[in-house]
């Protein structure tokens, strides 16, 4: 009589791997079919590029073992039947790639700098932190430290920017842009929400303005116009102009997306904190941003996302940044013909910070929405 | 203390107070803009107004495949030339990143585990690098395609080489204006044939095959029409001349590198969009119309789809816009669009950079607002109708 009570086990057809393998990849013979289509190309592909990148590439020494100083002497271009990838042209210009032409005496600040960034964005990516206050405090005078470090002053010696290059540049770019359009935009927001109508059509229209002309017209602003519109004698920086337009074109759609946050705040904040007789600008910072900012965080990541692509638009008006870098490499009679590869490293670089940034802004995005549910509950 | 500032704690004041700050340092900011900057042009001998667009270019453009460019052509024939240009690209490039898109937001969401992984990593890579970064990596595989006497043939008409796409250009001789109306006319026709159709089955139940009658009128009667005319259409084929070929219709790598790396990379975006469309139909949508038996198609056309496009339609119209305001990258590769032609290369020749900026500027808002409007119209047709 055991037997009857005995728990059956689900057939094996649809348990473990063979019955993942099964609903996943050979549900029905279409699905079967494709399945395999797909494997056969992996199966040709994989290979191949797996042979192109690593097995059959140079990374430093090409086959003869001679080390790679120039392009006639990677592999591919001495016995073109086997040769895959020549890495070797990273590795010789890796500190263009990462430091553009600052002077190789004074690379220990760049470095400084570099790890000193680490530590100020920890505060800003963890909230649980220990002692975040502390490490708040260093965010904060972390752009004024940086700017000395970089540029030069109080007892450094001055590295104008036009040495800064590659890595440096995109980084300064795209930290600086979305740190001051931050402000700017919740400034604008604000604005844009204002009863005051002179002041919310003002910033309307500064906002659909820049959102609807392209970040290019915006630098070409930068470099070709802002100059005619300053009193003689007042000499921008070519990396100044540039950011110019990164942070007005940066804070238009930060604006946007911090407008987005306010109107997800439910009207009775506003009158809970009017009827404690707060002004404006208190119930703003007190009551309103902290919560409106706390929802937009997840886009406000991905627009920051956007704007560390969009900086390697600055090369269409001369600035090195990464994408710069690897073209000057590319016009090196050295270095011709391996634009596989710059463009590779570069794409990889540019894919490892913005990749992260997206899985950042995911985690936050589920994060928020388990904290508004069990506050709902 | 408080008494004095008795009208400052007045609202009313306060709001006319602060405007008209703003307003008289706003006209400061401008006043004070506008003297220098008509100080610096003085200094600096550059002409102002807009007689500069009836001057000769003195430069030519490669690729004008709507006006013919020469380069004694005005400027503001180069605008018009770079308008096209900027909206040929995008309007292409939206259509293939739509259609792209869709297939891959759909193809995400397939149970085939392979298939979506595929399409998932297709996209991260693809929205994680930099548009220009890509640009530019397809101009130079396109630019390291054969030389045009090696170049490679496809079907016998096109030759595919570093220089380009050459394909036979097609030549309407003039009874095709003919075949022309009458396609125009059968779209019109089985756009108002679907509409009485739509609206007859909302009343009586009765449906109209649509579908083959709308083939029939825009294929078939203008095929036939084209025979009784005696085919008015034929083709001029490219040849091999010396360097180059001669005659035929090119393609241009710029225009490809554009397109190709548009396309693909918008599509990553709206097929994201999609997937997220789809998968906000609730569950019960596709049990409850499988219940009442229609069959797999038509669960996605009639019921799936149109509520899904609610939510895809206004995220879908930015990434229009942002297709249209990219094609302006087109300077890096060397593509003759708005940018490059007028803002890069007409600048420079003249120097009258504010008023080419300003013109630039204008027209990509207005493509900007023109798109918006028409999106919002169609997003507003499909929105949920309370009858």
């Amino acid at each position: 009589m055991n037997e009857m009570n005995e728990v059956r086990k689900p057939p094996v057809a649809t348990t473990g791997i063979i019955g993942w393998l099964r609903i996943n990849l050979f549900f029905n013979w279409t699905n079967s079919l494709i399945t395999l289509f797909v494997i056969y190309c992996l199966y040709q592909f994989i290979p191949w590029i797996l042979d192109w990148t690593i097995i059959s590439a140079d990374f430093k020494y090409n086959y003869l073992g001679e080390q790679i100083t120039n392009q006639e002497m990677c592999s591919r271009n001495l016995d073109p039947e086997n040769g895959g990838a020549c890495w070797a042209v990273i590795y010789v210009r890796f500190y263009q790639f990462i430091y553009g032409f600052y002077p190789k005496v004074e690379v220990w600040r760049v470095n400084l700098a570099y790890v000193m960034l680490a530590f100020a964005l920890l505060p800003l990516l963890y909230a649980k932190l220990p002692y975040r206050k502390y490490f708040l405090y260093f965010t904060y005078i972390f752009p004024v430290i940086a700017y000395f470090l970089l540029n030069g002053g109080l007892g450094f010696t001055e590295v104008s920017t036009n040495k800064w290059g590659g890595l440096l540049v995109t980084l300064v770019l795209g930290c600086t842009g979305i740190a001051l359009a931050f402000p700017i935009g919740i400034m604008l927001a604000l604005g844009r929400r204002s009863k005051l109508p002179v002041i919310s059509m003002m910033c309307t229209l500064f906002i659909e303005f820049i959102r609807g002309v392209p970040l290019i017209t915006l630098l070409f602003f930068g470099m070709v116009m802002l100059p005619l519109f300053l009193p003689e004698g007042i000499d921008m920086d070519g990396l100044v102009r540039v950011l110019v337009a990164v942070t007005l074109f940066q804070s238009a759609y930060m604006a946007e997306v911090i407008r987005g946050g306010l109107q997800a705040i439910p009207p009775g904040q506003y009158e809970a904190a009017k009827s404690l007789g707060m002004s404006y600008w208190r119930m703003n910072l007190l009551i309103i941003l902290p919560q409106a900012i706390r929802i937009s965080i997840p886009p406000i990541v991905n627009t920051s996302i956007g704007l560390f692509k969009d900086t390697t638009l600055v090369i269409i008006v001369g600035i090195l940044d990464l994408l710069g870098i690897g073209r000057g490499t590319l016009a090196d009679t050295n270095w011709l013909g391996l634009s596989y590869e710059i463009y590779f490293f570069v794409s990889l670089v540019f894919f490892i910070f913005t990749f992260g940034m997206s899985r950042y802004s995911l985690y936050l995005e589920k994060k928020l929405k388990t904290g508004i549910n069990m506050g709902a509950d | 203390m408080r008494s004095n500032l008795g009208f400052f704690s007045d609202e009313k004041f306060r709001s006319i107070f602060f405007q008209t700050l703003v307003i008289g340092l706003f006209a400061l900011g401008l006043f004070f803009v506008i003297s220098t900057t008509s100080y610096n042009l003085e200094k600096r001998n550059i002409a102002t107004g807009w007689s500069f667009l009836q001057n000769p270019a003195g430069f030519d453009i490669s690729f004008s495949p709507f006006l013919e460019f020469k380069s004694t052509d005005t400027h503001l024939k180069v605008y018009f030339v770079g308008v096209l240009n900027t909206l040929l690209v995008s309007v292409t490039g939206c259509i293939a990143a739509t259609i792209l898109g869709f297939i891959l937001g759909i193809v995400r969401l397939s149970s085939n585990w392979l298939l979506s992984r595929l399409v998932y990593i297709y996209v991260e890579f693809s929205r994680n690098v930099p548009l220009l970064l890509q640009i530019i990596l397809w101009y130079s595989i396109l630019i390291q395609l054969p030389r045009v006497k090696q170049s490679l043939q496809v079907l016998d008409v096109f030759y595919i080489s570093n220089r380009g796409l050459y394909s036979p250009r097609p030549i309407f001789e003039s009874g095709f204006s003919y075949v022309f109306i009458a396609i125009v006319l059968a779209l019109i026709s089985s756009f108002l044939i679907n509409r009485w159709a739509k609206k007859r089955q909302d009343k009586t139940g009765q449906q109209f095959p649509v579908f083959s009658s709308s083939i029939g009128l825009i294929f078939i009667i203008p095929l036939i029409l084209f025979f009784i005319l005696g085919s008015p259409l034929s083709f001029e084929h490219p040849e091999l001349k010396g360097f180059n070929f001669k005659g035929g219709l090119v393609i241009r790598p710029e225009f490809i590198a554009m397109f190709l790396a548009l396309s693909i990379y918008t599509a990553a975006f709206i097929s994201e969009i999609v997937r997220a469309g789809i998968m906000s139909v609730s569950k019960g949508q596709r049990e409850a119309s499988a219940a009442i038996g229609l069959k797999q198609t038509w669960i996605m056309r009639l019921i799936i789809i149109p509520q899904a496009l609610r939510v895809i339609v206004p995220p879908l119209t930015s990434q229009y816009l942002n297709l249209t305001k990219n094609s302006s990258l087109g300077i890096a590769v060397g593509y003759a669009d708005l940018v490059h032609g007028f803002g890069g290369i007409s600048l420079n020749q003249t120097g009258q950079a504010i008023e080419c900026m300003a013109i630039v500027m204008a027209t990509y808002l207005s493509i900007s607002l023109t798109i918006s409007f028409f999106m919002n119209i169609y997003n507003r047709s499909i929105q949920f109708k309370e009858k």
